[in-house]
């Protein structure tokens, strides 16, 4: 673990750059459970006080400091994020290893829900999703419904990694001696699809999150809970723009570009990391 | 002929069927899995906003809800009613804007989104792609890299940010185009030269913000699609040939990489259609997506539902058309 962390933070200067991105990222979260200020209260400092050294992101007109709210947004946001990529992983995992490795006619009705879950634009849907459950909706329940639509193209995936296992030796192995399907799916197949499904989980995490920011700034998420999108549907129901006090937009959009960045270029690396082919030439064997 | 029949469209055509049908089955069984009850809801809302409501009136509107939500009869029927008013394009109502039909106000928002959508489309995929296949034939060139590092660093950026970010940078900062619309207030849209060009300049930032997003990932693609082709016999016989650059890089590498990415063009669609829409609230653009907005605020259920289906059924359709088109591009399918 920490030799592929040595590696990467030597030989991949995208890596080194998404390490600093996510380090920020990291003190952010850290520094929302020493935040001198509660996330629920408002009017507690100034109102529309551009950035300075006191407030380092300026405050808000609802009179809240916006770094240290941001701190809970930031955290919120991901922890909602985790949950989406928790559960589409597990669906992901189950469809793509059952429809590689049973084939026939499962594997392709499996795979044609699959593509119309690919295909299908995502948003209304979950926009008449969100506004039925509007009353009761919070992060842990948004972080729920996402994770039900976010694994189609993982499924895919793994789907495609499973049917060229299944050619392999070991699972002919396998089943001569007599192993059941299932088992051979969990004990033999699993460890090699695990390290593209933890690359995807931060592909899948950039994609709940940014669906959360879509969704909250349509009003269609728990607006009292801090997020990276409640942030800016705040922002925006004050008029941030049109009053002058650009830096309510500005930095939750800053600390978004951020999170979104850091994870994508980690995500990149650790995918040509995972590729023995790429991995060559990314450290230099 | 037949061959092509059997083999290709008719398989396409049921994967058409299949994304419709699964996608207005999940429409359909949203709702009513809801723990709300969007009969009760509405009339809850209904009577918050005017007191002077009688008993009678609100069964009466009950009964209404309940045969407009479909919502009457066992599942089944209630299924099958839901298929056949879809069929007869009859989508109800507006509730906002009560004797309006859904269909007609879609229809009215329509072509603002797609004249966006294709446009931006369009551009980012061709661009995307021909830079991608240069980065790969000139690795060493300096603007290439460039090009390649921003494309990658907007792409994960969620649509509506990178909108965010422009209107600030580009209408706030730096008051170059304008603020929100698709025309200035006061004017009618017309077919005349000053309206098309006050409407390109409206458009610029809502495309930009499409072609931003999608153009690191068309880049990537090709990128690693071509990065294959270059090492191939036939490409370096080209070269020891002496042929020009850039007919190597048009007729002998480009040409085969362009297939797959036709694909994921069709594939891509349903997440670009996404973020068109939530791409127009930011810009204040009057398409689908501000139509959506205005469905949120003002509660309009059956809007909000016909946009959900008008949208899986127009995305659907589109990738089949592009299925239609795509033996054009395909010898092996075309000499089938």
């Amino acid at each position: 673990m920490f030799r592929v962390l040595r590696d990467l933070l030597r030989y991949d200067g995208r890596f080194r750059f998404a390490f600093i991105l996510l380090a920020a990222v990291v003190v952010m979260v850290l520094l929302s459970f020493v935040s001198p200020d509660d996330p629920n209260k408002t009017f507690v400092v100034a109102m529309d006080a551009p950035p300075s050294l006191e407030h380092l992101f300026g405050t808000s007109s609802r009179g809240q400091d916006i770094f240290w709210w941001l701190t809970f947004a930031v955290r919120n946001s991901l922890i909602m994020g985790v949950i989406t990529a928790a559960i589409s992983r597990v669906i992901a995992i189950i469809v793509g290893l059952t429809a590689g490795y049973q084939g026939g006619w499962l594997d392709r009705v499996l795979m044609s829900v699959n593509d119309s879950f690919v295909i299908m634009p995502l948003l209304p849907i979950l926009i008449l999703l969100g506004f039925l459950l509007r009353d009761m909706m919070n992060l842990f329940l948004l972080g729920v419904v996402l994770g039900f639509f976010g694994w189609p193209y993982d499924a895919r995936l793994i789907r495609s990694q499973v049917l060229s296992l299944k050619e392999r030796s070991f699972t002919r192995t396998a089943v001569y001696s007599g192993t059941n399907g299932f088992w051979i799916t969990i004990n033999e197949h699993l460890p090699f699809v695990l390290p593209i499904v933890f690359a995807t989980t931060i592909n899948n995490l950039l994609w709940s999150i940014g669906m959360e920011v879509t969704l909250s700034v349509m009003g269609l998420s728990d607006l009292t809970t801090p997020s990276i999108g409640t942030a800016l549907f705040w922002a925006n129901q004050h008029g941030a723009l049109v009053a002058g006090v650009w830096w309510w937009i500005a930095a939750p959009a800053l600390v978004a570009i951020i999170l979104f960045l850091g994870l994508y270029l980690f995500f990149a690396s650790i995918n040509e990391y995972i590729d023995p082919r790429t991995r060559l030439r990314l450290i230099g064997g | 002929m037949r061959k092509f029949i059997l083999r290709y469209l008719i398989p396409r055509f049921l994967q058409f069927l299949t994304i419709t049908f699964v996608g207005i089955t999940v429409t359909f069984i949203i709702p009513r899995l809801s723990p709300t009850d969007p009969v009760e809801a509405q009339i809850s809302m209904m009577m918050a906003r005017s007191e002077t409501l009688d008993p009678q009136s609100i069964a009466s509107m009950r009964a209404a809800l309940t045969d407009m939500y479909g919502l009457s009869g066992s599942p089944v029927q209630q299924y099958f009613a839901f298929w056949g008013r879809l069929l007869r394009g009859d989508l109800g109502p507006s509730l906002a804007n009560f004797p309006t039909p859904v269909s007609e106000m879609i229809g009215q928002a329509m072509p603002y989104t797609l004249s966006l959508l294709v446009t931006a489309v369009i551009i980012s995929w061709i661009f995307g792609n021909l830079f991608g296949a240069l980065s790969s034939y000139y690795p060493k060139n300096k603007a290439l890299n460039v090009i390649e590092v921003l494309g990658q660093a907007v792409r994960p950026i969620p649509y509506y940010i990178v909108a965010l970010v422009l209107l600030v940078v580009f209408a706030f900062f730096i008051p170059i185009f304008p603020f929100s619309g698709a025309y200035p207030i006061g004017t009618r849209p017309s077919w005349s030269i000053g309206f098309i060009w006050t409407y390109i300049k409206h458009s610029v930032l809502p495309v930009a913000t499409l072609v931003l997003v999608g153009f690191g990932g068309w880049f990537i693609g090709m990128k690693s699609l071509t990065s294959n082709i270059i090492s191939e016999d036939y490409v370096v016989y080209a070269e020891a040939a002496g042929l020009k650059g850039i007919k190597i890089l048009n007729h002998y590498i480009m040409r085969n990489a362009l297939l797959p990415q036709l694909t994921g063009l069709a594939m891509s669609l349903g997440a670009v259609f996404s973020g068109a829409l939530i791409m127009e609230v930011v810009f204040g653009f009057p398409g689908l997506g501000m139509l959506t907005m205005a469905a949120v605020l003002r509660n309009d259920y059956s809007m909000i539902m016909g946009i959900a289906i008008y949208s899986i059924i127009g995305v659907a359709v589109a990738v089949f058309l592009m299925d239609l088109i795509y033996p054009l591009f395909d010898p092996r399918v075309r000499y089938q």
